[in-house]
């Protein structure tokens, strides 16, 4: 037992943070909002560079050959920033579903190009059970993969029919998609794909919904202790520090949750101890790497959702407004916290997995 | 990262859980702060004392097995799961025990130590007074110097076990001009010293699980000053970090009742339960958000303990564990109650309501007890202001 994420990890994620604080400013955010594309100019290109597309790529597909707990800070960096770009969907759930269960057909075709980012991957969410399933860069990615009547497919953007739709977050570009599936883009009609599929985009989703949790928290720290009103910042009042104190808790145990779960997705099972066992003692439930990624996304869920209420509330008027940058991580806040299914939903699923689900 | 137990930490977890399965006495014992009832438990952890559970992250020498904090956390988990009794000498193993070990002298870590894990000598708390409860530094119970010894006046109160207890460990102001948090000592008082009363308060459950202590005149002698004199207020800050951080409440406890909670939710959703059927199935949401934040706390003090492993220190972000593991108590047991209806009133053994995880108590006993959770140990709202100003680096004023 050693939870402990490592040197090169954290170094890793703190050259992100550089390159993101650099190239992803939140006026590049806003200027996305307008782009044709919904992209950051040149950021896509930037992170292909870095190898963060190819993380999951293996490496004779040219990419990293990296896992789910080397992506996990990388994850919530892209949070912190509130990037536009379908980073996480690419590269944490298109790519690794890709090369854990498609043919190699599919595999030669798109995995290099994955990873070297001359095409845009994305990935739509079975949560909404709905036969239009809302997909972030549905409209313009390369290739999409999402769930048709059951069954995993990769749908090239030939058979690809995307309306746009508006976000309350103008920097998430989402279509609403309907596709003709062939055998040549069927991934697997394994029901344990369909959960892999959701498990990876709930699980990436509650790792950028953790950076921007945190994103509030700084930028409401920083706000409240240099706010004065009655003569002193308002952050020295004891119902301002409560909230934010409230936010920092909701965090702290949100986060090492999202790592187990990237640990879980990576080796396949939940980790030992998370149900009892032994003698005298109830078996109950079956409790796997879904489990896991479902607490992961309801702890970071409700953290973002009380992250957003609280920084709007501790930032007074001045956070309602469209000029304050505030809003840019409200709103990312608010779409993550539902994206790929909400805490309720998620809660659910770990029912499943606890056996507590009526037949 | 690696979150697979060595086989080693396999190993001890297997013999923890087959020596309770041996040994964890098949019918509750009476509650702990009845007379009986405390002997029973000193005599219990006796008994894990005996086989050398009692202690088992202290060295050998004082009891222990010099087990690692992993281990350590593997033990509590297994200790609540097997239903075992409540640690009737928390006070002392968790929070003296290692204050001593920072700050006690060679001659007080043998004197003390080893009849603290066996049970010989069960401790209490003296520090809240009538008129210092969260502001522990305004303290006026006075601690005169007199050659060898301290003369002790005043009162304190909430004492836990401080009814029966055989020893206290207490904060007293030693310099008698001093103010707030300086010119305070840290004394460790013998329950039979001259000039002390006590005065058992009965807890909202009507057990008498407080006392009050009267000092007129009780002399403690400067062999039980743990740390330097004018030095208690570090001292009780140690002790603090321990109260509300990982070694008090390990998450082994609030895991082993997320797992009741569930097995309580499917019981009554499965069988004939006159409360149960389609009613409580809405309550299903909150029963896994319960059983979640246990999860969570649990994998929060693995990253923890691979920090302190690591060289880090704990410091005010004990107060964050502080609040979440006091509220979660109080949500798993809140949730239990809503399960159970208009039976979750009943507080007897036999009412049907479902063990809780400390002494085959009823849930209402346990929801009592973690209703305490939010006050010791410096109540939440202290701990919130404590994250904002230490953590966060908030501005006092």
């Amino acid at each position: 037992m050693d939870f402990t994420m490592g040197g090169d990890r954290t170094l890793f994620a703190e050259t992100l943070r550089d390159i993101l604080d650099d190239a992803c400013t939140p006026d590049a955010v806003r200027a996305s909002w307008d782009h044709p594309s919904g992209a950051v100019d040149g950021l896509w290109e930037t992170l292909a560079d870095t190898g963060v597309l190819g993380l999951a790529v293996p490496e004779d597909h040219g990419g990293l050959g990296m896992g789910e707990v080397d992506q996990v800070l990388l994850l919530e960096e892209l949070g912190r920033a509130a990037c536009p770009d379908p980073v996480a969907e690419h590269s944490a759930v298109a790519v690794p579903l890709l090369r854990d269960l498609a043919s190699s057909a599919i595999q030669e075709e798109w995995l290099g190009r994955a990873a070297d980012g001359s095409a845009v991957l994305t990935a739509g969410s079975p949560a909404g059970g709905s036969d239009r399933t809302l997909v972030l860069v549905g409209d313009r990615a390369d290739l999409v993969v999402l769930v048709v009547d059951g069954a995993v497919h990769a749908v090239p953007a030939s058979a690809v029919d995307g309306q746009c739709r508006e976000s309350v977050d103008g920097s998430r570009r989402l279509a609403e998609v309907a596709v003709e599936t062939s055998d040549d883009t069927l991934v697997s009609a394994d029901p344990a794909a369909v959960a892999a599929l959701w498990d990876r985009g709930a699980w990436a989703a509650a790792a950028q919904a953790v950076g921007v949790a945190q994103r509030l928290l700084d930028l409401t720290v920083a706000y409240v202790a240099e706010r004065e009103q009655f003569g002193r910042p308002v952050g020295v009042n004891q119902a301002v520090k409560h909230h934010c104190s409230n936010v920092a808790i909701a965090i702290e145990f949100a986060r090492p949750m999202v790592q187990t779960a990237a640990w879980a997705l990576a080796t396949g099972r939940a980790p030992d101890g998370t149900l009892p066992g032994g003698d005298g003692q109830r078996a109950v439930g079956d409790v796997g790497p879904s489990t896991v990624a479902s607490m992961a996304k309801a702890l970071a869920s409700d953290a973002v959702d009380l992250a957003c209420r609280s920084a709007l509330q501790c930032h007074g008027a001045i956070g309602y407004t469209i000029e304050y940058d505030l809003q840019l991580w409200l709103k990312r806040g608010w779409a993550l916290s539902a994206s790929w299914g909400d805490a309720r939903r998620h809660r659910r699923r770990v029912a499943e997995g606890l056996g507590l689900m009526r037949p | 990262m690696d979150l697979d137990f060595t086989p080693d930490q396999l190993a001890f977890r297997d013999e923890v859980r087959g020596w309770l399965a041996d040994n964890v006495p098949a019918e509750p014992l009476p509650a702990m702060d009845t007379p009986e009832g405390f002997e029973l438990h000193r005599e219990w952890e006796g008994v894990l004392h005996e086989a050398r559970w009692s202690v088992v992250a202290w060295p050998e020498a004082y009891g222990g097995r010099d087990a690692g904090l992993v281990e350590w956390l593997l033990f509590e988990e297994e200790y609540y799961r097997s239903g075992a009794p409540g640690r009737v000498n928390t006070n002392g193993i968790s929070l003296l025990g290692p204050t001593l070990y920072a700050f006690g002298t060679t001659a007080q870590q043998d004197r003390f130590l080893p009849r603290m894990a066996s049970g010989e000598e069960i401790w209490a708390q003296g520090w809240s007074e009538p008129d210092s409860g969260s502001d522990l530094a305004s303290i006026s119970t006075k601690g005169i110097r007199d050659g060898e010894w301290f003369v002790l006046d005043g009162q304190k109160t909430w004492c836990s076990r401080g009814a029966w207890a055989d020893w206290m460990f207490c904060i007293v102001r030693t310099d008698p001009d001093s103010e707030r948090h300086r010119g305070l000592s840290y004394l460790l008082v013998p329950a039979d010293a001259e000039g002390l009363e006590r005065r058992p308060v009965g807890r909202l459950d009507g057990e008498p699980a407080f006392a009050e202590l009267f000092f007129d005149g009780c002399r403690v002698h400067e062999s039980n000053l743990l740390g330097g004199e004018g030095e208690g207020w570090n001292v009780a800050m140690a002790t603090t970090s321990s109260e509300r951080g990982l070694n008090l409440r390990a998450p082994g406890r609030f895991l082993a009742a997320a797992d009741r909670l569930a097995d309580l939710y499917r019981d009554l959703t499965e069988g004939d339960s006159p409360d149960g059927g389609g009613s409580i199935e809405g309550l299903l949401d909150e029963v896994v958000r319960a059983w979640t934040g246990a999860q969570a706390y649990r994998w929060q003090t693995y990253r923890t303990a691979a920090h302190l492993s690591g060289g880090g220190q704990l410091g005010a972000a004990s107060s964050m564990g502080k609040v979440f593991w006091s509220e979660l108590d109080v949500e798993l047991h809140a949730t239990a109650l809503r399960l159970l209806g208009e039976r979750g009133e009943l507080v007897d053994a036999v009412s049907g309501a479902g063990p809780d995880a400390v002494d085959g108590g009823s849930w209402m006993s346990g929801y009592l007890f973690s209703l305490s959770g939010p006050i010791y140990a410096g109540t939440n709202e202290i701990q919130r202001n404590i994250i904002a100003e230490r953590v966060l680096g908030l501005p006092r004023k």
